[in-house]
């Protein structure tokens, strides 16, 4: 890592009308580093992806990228950026090689260039077999991919990914994470959003948690679990007629933490084993009992009180 | 590495009308696999009007005298009408479903504005598409029209870039507006109670001087009816310098009220 950061962020606010979407935030992102912002729908991840994407002026505070101003600069910046965004805004009326000469367009690259790039991107999307072809019929995993391939047409310095696989089934999210982490060993530094748990968890080194335009934590995802969630979690299931008086009974089970949700109940302990024993002692039979790992979606409750997918 | 990405970064950004042709170049791409029935649907109308009124109505016109249209055939008299008449209409169209399209449907725009291209750079690229089609279209009207003898004066190849011009002032002032609108609905209303109404009373069809008085000052303010006039005039070999300048310059003038509306229109809706 250098000691330069790609992007620096100081109290940083996007207001629209009377609405702050994103308040006061600081971060920065180093060369080579994944980054990622997770935080359920409307916490203002995407109004801080627009505007390192210089498509959205900040309403104030400071934002740097590449050591420039994005107001002042966007068409400089915009040169090294590679643009995921949430929705693709792929021409579906060209096919995939097209699609990637208008963009590589964009940048000013010659023919040649977009020629020699097309191959070598599609490739690695693995959509060569499809190059002739129009858009329109793609799956949305192939969709998806494409978009990435053609974000990569300049060469970017920065990917920035909203949502990159939101929408996509679970065989084409895995293409898809396979992609960008073989991107991040080529040295790509990645930032992306998510409002998925295991998409953080899979591809960031660093991430922030933001809630309602503010960031609620940050740190690498093993970090976060270690400060904000135990080694284990106990997650129990009871008839919904018995599920308050559980609860209430569970009250005597040590637990570093308790959270009591709509259809579940979760013990937040260091072994969850020897607390289920420790609640069946009680005389208290759950429907189903599952003992497994503090994942970011407990670090998220933990901060919130509130659910990340809903 | 091959590119001045890494290398060398550029410190300069290049000038906007070098982003406006790359846009430009994306519209043409598009444009290779739509051209053909482009072209015959844009032209298919006003040659059918030229037929129609010009040769059909026309041949009742010229029985009656050509004295209310300058002493001239019907159809000499309606064609370089028809032709501004033309580029208003392709231009009106390409500036309404298209810009919404590429701002909602599918977000073409976007894709522009997140490479170096600005909203501005996005609009003047579309316009410089828009003012292609329209010198195509006019050009090969008017080479029918002068095939069907209804031209006058070799000035009338000037008529070309008149109606261009024609084309280009509604096209900035209403994808100026386009760019604002989230649904398609009022650009029905745009057809209906100004893209018509423009076309049968801006002296496409018949001489200004047969409008109730109370109407012709209206007349007067439409664009349509400065570019139709000069159109006419060019074609009939009649146009003086004067009137030209007017004409002109009153189109050019209105053009760039809509260019710089639609900068900051664009601007506004892109750069949220």
């Amino acid at each position: 890592m250098s000691a330069e950061p790609l992007i620096r962020a100081r109290a940083l606010v996007k207001r629209f009308g009377d609405f702050i979407a994103v308040d006061r935030i600081d971060f920065e992102v180093y060369r080579g580093e994944a980054f990622g912002f997770l935080g359920p729908n409307g916490a203002g991840k995407s109004s801080t992806m627009r505007m390192i994407g210089c498509v959205s002026p900040p309403s104030g505070g400071e934002l740097s990228i590449l050591g420039l101003d994005p107001v002042a600069a966007g068409p400089l910046i915009r040169a090294r950026l590679g643009v995921v965004p949430q929705e693709d805004t792929l021409d579906l009326e060209l096919t995939v090689r097209e699609n990637l000469l208008v963009y590589g367009r964009y940048f000013g690259l010659s023919r040649e260039l977009i020629r020699e790039r097309t191959a070598r991107l599609l490739d690695f999307v693995q959509l060569s077999d499809r190059a002739r072809d129009q858009v329109e019929p793609l799956s949305g995993g192939m969709k998806r991919r494409l978009t990435i391939a053609r974000s990569l047409i300049n060469d970017p310095e920065i990917m920035l990914m909203d949502e990159p696989t939101t929408g996509l089934d679970p065989q084409a999210r895995h293409a898809v994470w396979d992609r960008l982490f073989r991107l991040k060993q080529q040295g790509v530094t990645l930032i992306l959003t998510t409002h998925y748990m295991d998409e953080a968890e899979q591809l960031c080194d660093r991430l922030v948690v933001m809630d309602r335009g503010k960031i609620a934590a940050e740190g690498s995802p093993r970090e976060l679990i270690e400060r904000y969630s135990t080694p284990e979690v106990l997650e129990l299931r009871f008839e919904p007629d018995r599920h308050q008086v559980a609860a209430e009974k569970l009250a005597s089970v040590p637990a570093e933490r308790r959270e009591v949700l709509a259809d579940r109940i979760l013990l937040y302990v260091t072994d969850g084993d020897d607390t289920l024993a420790a609640v069946r002692a009680l005389g208290l039979e759950p429907l189903t009992s599952l003992v497994r790992r503090s994942t970011l979606e407990d670090v998220f409750l933990r901060l919130t009180g509130r659910r990340l997918e809903d | 590495m091959a590119t001045g990405t890494a290398g060398a970064v550029a410190r300069r950004a290049p000038p906007g009308a070098v982003f406006a042709v790359r846009e430009l170049r994306f519209w043409l791409t598009d444009y290779r696999r739509t051209w053909r029935g482009s072209i015959f649907s844009s032209l298919l109308t006003p040659l059918l009007f030229l037929g129609a009124m010009g040769l059909g109505l026309g041949t009742l016109v010229n029985a009656r005298g050509d004295a209310s249209i300058g002493g001239v055939s019907y159809l000499t008299f309606l064609a370089p009408g028809l032709l501004a008449a033309t580029a208003m209409t392709t231009a009106v169209e390409e500036s309404t479903y298209p810009v919404l399209a590429s701002v909602k449907w599918v977000k073409t725009y976007q894709a522009a504005t997140a490479s170096p291209l600005r909203p501005a750079d996005v609009f003047h690229g579309h316009m410089l598409f828009v003012a292609l089609r329209l010198t195509m279209n006019c050009a090969i009207f008017l080479a029918v029209a002068a095939a069907l003898g209804a031209v006058r004066s070799p000035w009338a190849l000037a008529a070309v870039p008149v109606a261009v011009l024609t084309g280009i002032t509604f096209n900035a002032v209403i994808e100026a507006w386009a760019i604002t609108r989230t649904k398609d609905t009022s650009f029905a209303v745009i057809f209906r109670f100004g893209m018509i109404p423009l076309f049968l009373f801006s002296a496409t069809f018949f001489p200004i001087t047969q409008l109730p008085g109370w109407l012709r000052p209206v007349a007067y303010v439409t664009p349509l009816w400065h570019g139709a006039a000069l159109c006419r005039s060019l074609s009939l070999g009649t146009a003086t310098p004067g009137g030209a300048l007017i004409h002109v310059g009153y189109l050019a003038g209105l053009a760039a009220v809509g260019v710089a509306a639609g900068n900051r229109t664009y601007r506004r809706r892109l750069y949220v």
